[in-house]
């Protein structure tokens, strides 16, 4: 049997050597594929890696390099499993509720609106936005960009089915949204799953698109960025907001995340804060 | 340089213990203090407000890269899990994990990885085991484990793992708990401050 403390010795070598394999695998998958994670937060992205390695059942980081240099299946399986696709719909509705209140009436004056969801995941955020746009009677003249890096949730958004079990719990959000109707309008019910309705999506764009490595693709009035940025580094982050702010008309609005701040990057003087609680900020240099 | 951290895991009756320890705490207290506490969905916004009357430490809910502070008490926000980086926070919404988000795990092996022993972990009331193979992380990594005396925590269940997880954890009251971190301000440097005390045995 092996002493106790020899084990204990050990485990703290396991950890070393994973600090050596995580960016060897980034550089790799990056070279490779040309998907670029190498200025990902690393404690997060660490964990995601350890659950693909888990997951592909290899036994150390340097196994999944391996495979994942040699097999595109395997990649897609990685991509699935280190970009986090965690939505739904009406996430937060404080902020839809806010967004009805404060922005809607601006973007009421414009003729036409684009919209660029950045890393719209499994498209739920676009579909809630659509629904709240065409209840303030402005769906017709939004042109929407629904753009992520992981192609499985851009094929899954552009299907626009969801389980049903989902959708007591969107009823709630979308009731919390001072919603004018009634969210089952929205869908039609199946077996186990709804189908959103054809014409919120008929002005949707989806489009793979990479923050880290993508240039800017056209000027926006309104910018969605949730929950993105936050599995980015600080210098990454600071890369990704310039990229935004190039994408934006002169009053255009961003939207961020509810842990996410302006506060935080040297972008803070490029907007004023609509909402400052809801992450809502509008362009104003 | 990131101050010392004080990382506390709380679960069902978390509240309750959570204001009996910071009671006490100085409004100089040279540590900083991560808190998750479990289904704090509605009872985060007030834990903050209870905390923030109790002590005369700030309080509130970090932001994404916010600075860690000494001094400063921060709760993870609800459906978030919050990880440490270097001297700085960080968040993400993978799945749950131990059927919770935030969860205790992500936060202690992240403090781990970042401050190895520059930590105390806490494993307070609660019922399932979430924190206790974070707590060994901690602890593999040289920081102190504490625990909740399980014969007062409302809920054992969690300090219990905890303490199979970590059979060297030091088991205390929630009062000990409290003396422990009055001493970090006493102690001119955290680390021998407290390893002279008396964990000899860590
Ligand atoms: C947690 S989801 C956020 C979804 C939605 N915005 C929300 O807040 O509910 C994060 C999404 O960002 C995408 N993503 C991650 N890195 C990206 C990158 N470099 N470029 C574009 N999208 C990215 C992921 O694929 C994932 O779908």
């Amino acid at each position: 049997m092996i002493p106790q403390s020899a084990i204990r010795n050990l485990k703290p070598e396991i950890d070393n050597i994973e600090a050596i394999e995580v960016p060897l695998l980034v550089e790799a998958v990056y070279r490779r594929w040309g998907y670029d994670f190498r200025d990902y937060a690393p404690a997060s992205l660490k964990r995601r890696i350890r659950r693909a390695v888990a997951s592909e059942e290899l036994p150390s980081v340097s196994a999944l390099q391996e495979r994942v240099l040699r097999d595109e299946a395997c990649l897609q399986r990685f991509l699935d499993q280190v970009t986090v696709s965690v939505t739904s719909m009406f996430r937060d509705p404080g902020f839809y509720r806010v967004f009805r209140q404060l922005a809607v009436p601006l973007l009421k004056k414009r003729r036409s609106l684009r919209i660029w969801h950045a890393g719209c995941a499994g498209g739920e955020e676009v579909y809630s936005m659509a629904i709240l746009l065409h209840e303030e009677g402005l769906l017709d003249r939004a042109r929407f960009y629904a753009t992520d890096l992981n192609p499985a949730a851009l094929d899954a958004a552009r299907e626009g089915i969801y389980p049903l079990e989902t959708m007591k719990e969107y009823t709630v959000n979308y009731q919390a949204t001072a919603g004018k109707g009634a969210f089952s309008e929205y869908y039609q019910a199946g077996h186990g799953h709804v189908v959103m309705r054809a014409d919120l999506s008929k002005n949707i764009v989806w489009a793979q698109h990479n923050l880290v490595t993508d240039a800017s693709f056209n000027e926006f009035h309104l910018i969605l960025c949730r929950n993105v940025m936050i599995y980015f580094n600080a210098s990454l982050q600071e890369r990704v907001h310039r990229l935004l702010y190039d994408s934006l008309a002169k009053d255009g609005l961003l939207v961020l995340g509810r842990q996410e701040s302006l506060q935080l990057t040297p972008h803070e003087s490029c907007y004023q804060a609509l909402d400052s609680r809801e992450r809502i900020y509008q362009r104003i240099g | 340089m990131t101050p010392h951290l004080v990382v506390i895991g709380a679960s069902l009756g978390g509240l309750e213990a959570l204001r009996v320890l910071f009671r006490e705490l100085p409004s100089d207290f040279p540590a900083a203090i991560v808190i998750v506490q479990h289904r704090a969905m509605e009872e985060s916004g007030e834990l903050a407000m209870l905390l923030g009357e109790a002590g005369s430490l700030s309080v509130g809910f970090p932001l994404d890269k916010e600075r860690i502070l000494a001094g400063h008490v921060y709760i993870a926000p609800p459906n978030y899990h919050l990880l440490v980086e270097e001297d700085h926070f960080a968040f993400s919404l993978d799945a749950q994990e131990n059927h919770a988000r935030p969860s205790i795990d992500v936060l202690f092996e992240s403090v781990a990885d970042a401050c190895g022993p520059s930590v105390t972990g806490i494993v307070l009331t609660g019922t399932g085991q979430d924190g206790a193979r974070g707590l060994a992380t901690i602890h593999r990594r040289g920081g102190l484990a504490l625990v909740q005396s399980p014969r007062e925590a409302r809920a054992p269940q969690m300090p219990l793992a905890a303490l199979e997880a970590v059979p060297d954890a030091r088991q205390l009251t929630l009062e000990e708990i409290g003396q422990w971190l009055f001493q970090l301000r006493i102690a001119e440097s955290f680390e021998c401050g407290l390893r002279n005390a008396d964990c000899g045995s860590f």
